[in-house]
C-alpha cells in the first residue's frame, strides 16, 4: 500500500510517501514558498525520489483545513484531481489534528493554533492520552474564549503550532501554570504524521471525491450577512 | 514516398478565471468535440456581483466534476489527449488556482505537456471554433475587465493596438445597471430595454485624440448617474429604457467607429468580437451592418462561446501546442498576465 500525503493547509509545505507502514520520503519546507507554485513540483520530486510513478499511488492523504483558504484549496485541489483521475481513495485529515499528533507522546490536552486575524484562531483541542480524541472541536474562535473553554476544563495543556508564539503571552496571562508551549520541532505539520492518521480510518469510497471539500470552519463574510438579511426580513 | 498523414490533435481544456467552472475537449483547434461549464451566476446574484472567495469554493466543489463529463461527453481517455491547456490569467487569482493546480495534476498523472493560455488569446480564438481564422486580423475584445482592439498580423501573434483608460466597457454596463435598479447580471438587461425603448436619452460620445484607439467609459458612466441625480433632485422619475439606449448607443457607435477606422488603416482581412460583452445584441448588429457595408468579413461566436468556456483557451492552446509552447509544473495563476505572442 503506497501512500502520498499532502499538507499547504498553511504557511509550510508538507509531503510524504508511506509504503507499507514505513516513511519512504518525507520532505517539510517552512519558507516563504507559494503553494501553488511549488506543491506539484514538491509532489513530482519525492515520488521520483521514492523510484515511483504517479500509478503507484493506491490512496492519497491530505490536510483538509482549517486554514489558509487559499492554501488548503491548493492541496485540496490537486489531491482531488490526482485521486479522480487515478482512481484511488482520498483521505482528509483535520490540519489541526495534524498538528496536534506531533505530540502524541504527550500524555495529555494538545491545543493546535492557527491564527486567522483580528485576534481570531482556528483551534482544536485532542486528547494524545485517548488516541487523538477530539476534546473541543475544530473550530474559527477568538483566543480568548477558546482560553476560557481550555480554563473551565482545568487541565494541563499543551499548545502546538507556530503562531502559538503571537498569542503566547496572552495564552500565559488567562491559563498560567496551565499551559506549555511545545517546542519548536512540534509546530510544522508532518505530511507522515497526516498518512498515519488517515491510516486510522476506513478509506472513503473512489466515487466520493467529487464530493470533498475543503474545511474552512467559516462562512464567506459577504455569505454570512446575506443569511443575517435573509433572517432578518424573514421576522 | 508515403504519404505524410495529420495526426489528430486532442486538447484538453480548462478554465476558472472568474465565475465559471469549465472543460473542454477540441480536436485540431477548430472542432468542438465537448465543452462543459458549471456557471456560478446564481450563487453571485445573491451578492450583486461576483464574490472572489466564493467563486473559489464554488471552483473546489465543481472542478473534477467538468473535466470527467468533458472526458465522458468526449469519449476520451486521458491516454488520447496530447496535453491540457488550463488559464493562467488575467482573472481572479484564487479562483485561477483552482484549474491551474487541478490541470497540473492531470498533467502531472498522465504525463501530459502542459501549456499556460493566456485568457483574453482564448476569448479571440473561440472563432477559430467556428470560422478559419484569416490574417491580418483585427479583434474586439470587450468583456467584463477588457476593452482591447488586438490586431494578429498571423497565427499567436498579437499586437494591442487599443484599450480602456479607465473602465471596461462590461465594467460601465454593471454600473449603470446599479443606477437603473437592475439586478446583477445587468449588461443583457440593458442590452433589451435599449432594444424596446421607443426614445433615447442623449449621452456624450468619448473619443479621446484622434488618432488613438483608446477607449474611455468613466466620463459616459458618470454622466448617466448625473442624469439619474437630476432627476432625483427634481423629483422625476427617469425612463430606464431611454436611459438604457442612450448608453448602450454611445459605447456601441464608439466601439464600432474605432475598430472601423483599425481595420481600415491596417487593412485586415477578418474583424472578430470577443469576450462577454460582444454576446450583446445591440453591438453584435452594428458591427454586422457596419462591417457588411464595408465589405470586410465579420464574425462573432455564438453567444455559449463568447462567455468564459474552456473550448477556447482549448483552441489557443492547440496554436501555442503546435508552436511548442509547454509550461512546467511550477506553472502558477497570473492575475495580470500581459498578452504575448507566441509566434514572433
Ligand atoms: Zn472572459
Amino acid at each position: 500500500m503506497i501512500w502520498l500525503g499532502i499538507d499547504t493547509a498553511n504557511s509550510p509545505l508538507a509531503v510524504a510517501i508511506v509504503k507499507d507502514g514505513k516513511i519512504v520520503a518525507a520532505e517539510t519546507r517552512n519558507m516563504k514558498v507559494n503553494h501553488s507554485a511549488s506543491v506539484m513540483p514538491a509532489i513530482e520530486d519525492i515520488i521520483k525520489k521514492a523510484g515511483l510513478s504517479p500509478s503507484d499511488i493506491d490512496a492519497i492523504a491530505v490536510s483538509q483545513g482549517p486554514g489558509s483558504y487559499t492554501g488548503v484549496r491548493i492541496g485540496v485541489t490537486v489531491a482531488k484531481t490526482l485521486a479522480w483521475t487515478l482512481q484511488i481513495p482520498l483521505a482528509g485529515v483535520s490540519s489541526l489534528k495534524v498538528l496536534a499528533a506531533n505530540a502524541g507522546i504527550y500524555q495529555g490536552l494538545v491545543c493546535s493554533v492557527i491564527d486567522a486575524r483580528r485576534e481570531n484562531v482556528y483551534g482544536g483541542v485532542y486528547n494524545s492520552a485517548h488516541q487523538l480524541e477530539s476534546v473541543i472541536d475544530d473550530g474559527h474562535y477568538s483566543m480568548a474564549s477558546l482560553l476560557e473553554k481550555l480554563k473551565e476544563i482545568g487541565q494541563p495543556v499543551l499548545f502546538v503550532g507556530q503562531d502559538v508564539d503571537v498569542f503566547w503571552q496572552q495564552i500565559k496571562q488567562q491559563l498560567g501554570e496551565l499551559a506549555t508551549r511545545a517546542p519548536y520541532t512540534f509546530d510544522l505539520p508532518s505530511a507522515g504524521q497526516l498518512i498515519y492518521l488517515a491510516e486510522q480510518v476506513e478509506l472513503p469510497a473512489v466515487e466520493d471525491t467529487h464530493n470533498f471539500v475543503p474545511t474552512y470552519c467559516r462562512l464567506v463574510e459577504a455569505e454570512a450577512n446575506w443569511l443575517k438579511e435573509q433572517k432578518e426580513q424573514k421576522r | 514516398m508515403g504519404e505524410f498523414i495529420m495526426e489528430n490533435i486532442y486538447i484538453l481544456g480548462i478554465e476558472s478565471s472568474c465565475d465559471e467552472t469549465a472543460a473542454s475537449v477540441v480536436k485540431n483547434g477548430t472542432e468542438i468535440v465537448s465543452n462543459v461549464v458549471a456557471s456560478q451566476i446564481e450563487s453571485h446574484k445573491r451578492f450583486g456581483g461576483v464574490v472572489p472567495e466564493i467563486a473559489s469554493r464554488h471552483h473546489v466543489e465543481q472542478i473534477t466534476v467538468v473535466i470527467e463529463e468533458a472526458l465522458k461527453q468526449a469519449n476520451i481517455q486521458p491516454a488520447d489527449l496530447n496535453a491540457v491547456c488550463v488559464t493562467e490569467g488575467p482573472g481572479l487569482v484564487g479562483a485561477l488556482l483552482i484549474g491551474i493546480n487541478a490541470a497540473k495534476a492531470f498533467s502531472f498523472a498522465h504525463g501530459l505537456p502542459l501549456i499556460g493560455v493566456h485568457h483574453i488569446a482564448g476569448h479571440i480564438y473561440a472563432n477559430a471554433l467556428v470560422q478559419p481564422m484569416e490574417f491580418p486580423l483585427l479583434a474586439l475584445v470587450v468583456s467584463g475587465g477588457h476593452t482591447e482592439l488586438v490586431l494578429m498580423k498571423e497565427d499567436g501573434n498579437f499586437e494591442l493596438i487599443g484599450e480602456t483608460r479607465d473602465d471596461a466597457a462590461g465594467e460601465a454596463y454593471d454600473k449603470v445597471a446599479r443606477v437603473l435598479n437592475i439586478p446583477y447580471p445587468g449588461g443583457p438587461q440593458i442590452d433589451r430595454l435599449a432594444h424596446e425603448s421607443d426614445g433615447e436619452v442623449d449621452f456624450p460620445r468619448v473619443w479621446l485624440e484622434p488618432d488613438s484607439y483608446d477607449f474611455s467609459f468613466s466620463g459616459l458612466k458618470s454622466a448617466v448617474i448625473n442624469y439619474k441625480h437630476n432627476a432625483d433632485q427634481r423629483g422625476e422619475a427617469i425612463n430606464p429604457m431611454h436611459v438604457a439606449k442612450g448608453f448602450q448607443d454611445s459605447v456601441v457607435e464608439v466601439l464600432t467607429a474605432k475598430t472601423l477606422r483599425a481595420a481600415r488603416q491596417y487593412n485586415v482581412k477578418q474583424v472578430i468580437a470577443a469576450g462577454g460583452v460582444s454576446a450583446n445584441k445591440g453591438l453584435r448588429d452594428a458591427l454586422t451592418a457596419t462591417f457588411n457595408k464595408e465589405g470586410i468579413p465579420f464574425y462573432v461566436p455564438p453567444l455559449k462561446l463568447c462567455t468564459d468556456n474552456a473550448a477556447m483557451i482549448a483552441a489557443a492552446g492547440t496554436s501555442m501546442f503546435k508552436a511548442g509552447k509547454r509550461s512546467d509544473l511550477a506553472l502558477n495563476g497570473r492575475p495580470g498576465l500581459e498578452l504575448l505572442s507566441w509566434n514572433k
